[in-house]
């Protein structure tokens, strides 16, 4: 087994769920929970595709997706900010949403190729023994937008003035509306933003990653694991990029378990009984489950929770907490 | 700060009874429409589609009996839901709970269990029946544990358990339970069939080909036990209560975590026995696409029924209409984007239901 060719690939399918789980964490830092980024990706990786097949740009196409994710996250902010609908609810109808669209709109793209995002590496880091070889040669360039993403983002909430306000609207909107910010307009520029990211996340897919569309097997739940991945990065940036890449790592890892006949000396049994291999598919979505029970857990120790406000709709003069 | 649209939402507990229905009928019509302009902007003609989703789905008596089969998953699923989501769990789950179901049932005829030639009918069924709920209950049972003693989101769970299930079941049907190297396992004897019309073509002939099978009356049966449940009973008091004012219902001595997982393992029996009736009643077999997205589709239905259990009959019947027509239509989404488009209409026109809504003018909200 070549490891570093594992944490290569790792790091790469990683950037996915890295993308779009930060835009999560600005959604709902912002005190929306919107569980629709399975429905957003899958919109934004059709998009991405059909534009960059049709047009032949991949720029435009990366447009396109994170402009599709957007709009789509729009429904749910109108929904649950304006019409203060139930947010799990108007989440989990986005999601059929834009499964929906995603497929109608997609119908006839299956098979096709079209152009992906270009390759890099990164000059002197590559030279790195070991850590160049992974994290800095010949990745796509959404793998570097994606370390550049983790600083910025950080900075931005902890350290600026609209984090601050950001901040404030999802921990106590009614004291953040006495001091002057507008909690609507916040909240629907936030869930904008986490469903451009979503968008992204999903073209990172289809023009980068895995080109090519697949229907919703695209995405196949790298959406819901990204929702997971928020709690269990307990809403930080950081920890969501290690979520992420450990989650491409293991992905990578259960595929080439696969294919040599013998593992660590011993007779493999993925490679002589190819049915075990159901089994090695569950590994992330049972890793899921644990991450989510590690990071609520280590979280009430640290007495880390979710936003306060998460979940609950601001309507002025009335008790929301 | 100012609302940006010139609307003023004022709270309203007098509701009339009608407003309801109005609005779910029309979020319904509205998703169409909207459905119909998002359809003809791919260039399919919307007018044609509906024609056909309407005969090929209520044009025929074996039609409509093909809607009902579609239905009667959906039932038990939306019903389940339904009970969950009164009490603020969202058991997204349902979709693996039918799959664990259907694999417990599947192992009475598989293992087997029984000894198929001399075992009555009747008792073969029974335990497919019991089995499949057992399975979909246990199945249910780890999201419910969790999110009662640690608070471990339960979408997140229940949605990852999904998949879990449907490879379990790939193991077995790629494997051991194979027919000759088929996806798939071989027919299940007669004696493991739940009984359907289509038996009965000697005595009435017109039902021949007709597939209606007995799991209808399992899901209408269920229907009436979670009326009376959520209704009649005190335990449906409980519910209610926990899932209004969680603090509330505390402070009343409910125990609330008892009541998470018991809630939790009895919509997911449901959604087991929607997996039996699917693999005894409709494939006779278990294999990969036993559920058309079933699960989620279920959800949609229970809240579409606004959670009461005979809406729920009703509004599961028109998805099934909607799943059996969109079963040859191309492409294949347009029964999801129809679905999801009805629920964010609905759940928009709650807003009707709370709120008394006045129109301000722009004048006169300066001169306030």
């Amino acid at each position: 087994m070549n490891w570093i060719e594992i944490f290569r690939s790792g790091i790469s399918t990683g950037t996915v769920l890295l993308i779009a789980t930060i835009g999560e964490i600005l959604t709902e830092r912002a005190g929306i929970q919107n569980l629709g980024v399975e429905g957003m990706m899958l919109v934004g990786a059709m998009a991405g595709f059909k534009i960059a097949f049709t047009t032949g740009n991949v720029w435009l196409g990366l447009m396109a997706a994170i402009a599709a994710g957007g709009l789509l996250s729009l429904a749910h902010a109108l929904v649950t900010i304006h019409f203060q609908a139930d947010q799990t609810v108007s989440g989990l109808s986005l999601t059929f949403l834009g499964t929906g669209l995603a497929l109608v709109l997609g119908d006839g793209l299956t098979g096709q190729t079209g152009p992906v995002i270009p390759r890099a590496s990164i000059p002197l880091l590559s030279q790195i023994p070991y850590l160049g070889q992974i994290a800095f040669t010949d990745h796509n360039l959404l793998v570097y937008f994606g370390y550049l993403l983790l600083p910025i983002v950080t900075y931005f909430i902890n350290k600026t003035r609209p984090g601050l306000h950001l901040r404030a609207v999802g921990e106590n909107p009614a004291a953040a509306d006495t001091l002057g910010v507008n909690i609507y307009r916040t909240r629907y520029l936030y869930t904008f933003i986490g469903g451009c990211f979503a968008g992204l996340a999903g073209a990172a897919i289809s023009v980068a990653i895995a080109p090519g569309w697949y229907s919703n097997l695209t995405v196949n739940g790298q959406g819901w694991i990204a929702v997971a991945l928020v709690i269990f990065a307990h809403w930080n940036p950081w920890r969501a990029a290690l979520g992420g890449y450990l989650f491409g790592i293991l992905r990578r890892f259960t595929l080439d378990l696969q294919g040599p006949r013998l593992l660590f000396g011993l007779a493999n049994p993925f490679f002589f009984n190819t049915n075990l291999v159901f089994f090695l598919q569950m590994t992330p979505y049972i890793l899921t489950v644990i991450a989510l029970i590690w990071g609520s857990s280590a979280a009430r120790k640290k007495r880390i929770g979710a936003p306060a406000a998460l979940g609950t709709p601001y309507q002025r003069g009335e008790r929301g907490l | 700060m100012k609302i940006p649209y010139p609307v003023l939402l004022k709270r309203t507990e007098d509701t009339p009874k009608w407003l309801p229905v109005v609005t779910s009928v029309g979020a319904v019509l509205l998703a169409f429409i909207i459905s119909g302009i998002v359809l003809a902007a791919t260039g399919a003609n919307p007018f044609k589609i509906y024609s056909y989703l309407y005969k090929a789905s209520f044009g025929s008596w074996g039609a409509f009996s093909d809607v009902i089969v579609k239905a009667t998953p959906l039932l038990l699923i939306g019903l389940g839901c339904s009970l969950a989501f009164r009490m603020r769990l969202w058991n997204i789950g349902a979709e693996g709970q039918f799959f664990v179901g259907a694999f417990m049932a599947s192992a009475v005829v598989m293992v087997p269990l029984v000894n198929l030639d001399t075992t009555p009918r009747w008792a073969i069924i029974s335990l497919m029946a019991v089995l499949g709920m057992l399975g979909g209950a246990l199945y249910a049972f780890l999201p419910g544990i969790l999110k009662a003693k640690l608070n471990i989101n339960e979408i997140i769970t229940t949605l990852m358990l999904n998949y879990v299930a449907v490879l379990w079941n790939n193991y077995w049907i790629f494997g051991k339970w194979s027919e000759s190297g088929f996806q798939m396992t071989k027919t299940f004897p007669k004696s493991a069939w739940l009984p359907r019309l289509a038996d009965y073509a000697k005595q009435v002939p017109a039902f021949s080909g007709m597939t209606l099978h007995l799991g209808i009356l399992f899901g209408l049966f269920a229907a009436v036990i979670v009326y009376l449940i959520i209704y009649r009973s005190k335990w449906g008091y409980k519910i209610t209560l926990i899932g209004d004012n969680r603090r509330a219902a505390r402070y009343a001595g409910i125990n609330i975590t008892a009541n998470t997982i018991l809630v939790f393992m009895v919509s997911g029996a449901l959604a087991g026995l929607a997996g039996m009736t699917e693999v005894s009643g409709v494939v006779h077999r278990l294999q990969e696409r036993i559920s058309t997205s079933y699960g989620f589709s279920g959800v949609i239905v229970a809240w579409l029924a606004k959670l009461h259990p005979f809406a729920v009959i009703v509004v599961s019947i028109l998805f099934g209409a909607l799943l059996v027509a969109s079963r040859e239509i191309q492409p294949s989404g347009i029964s999801f984007l129809i679905q999801g488009i009805t629920l964010f209409l609905v759940i928009s026109s709650d807003v009707l239901l709370k709120y008394e809504i006045k129109w301000v003018r722009p004048a006169q909200e300066t001169a306030q």
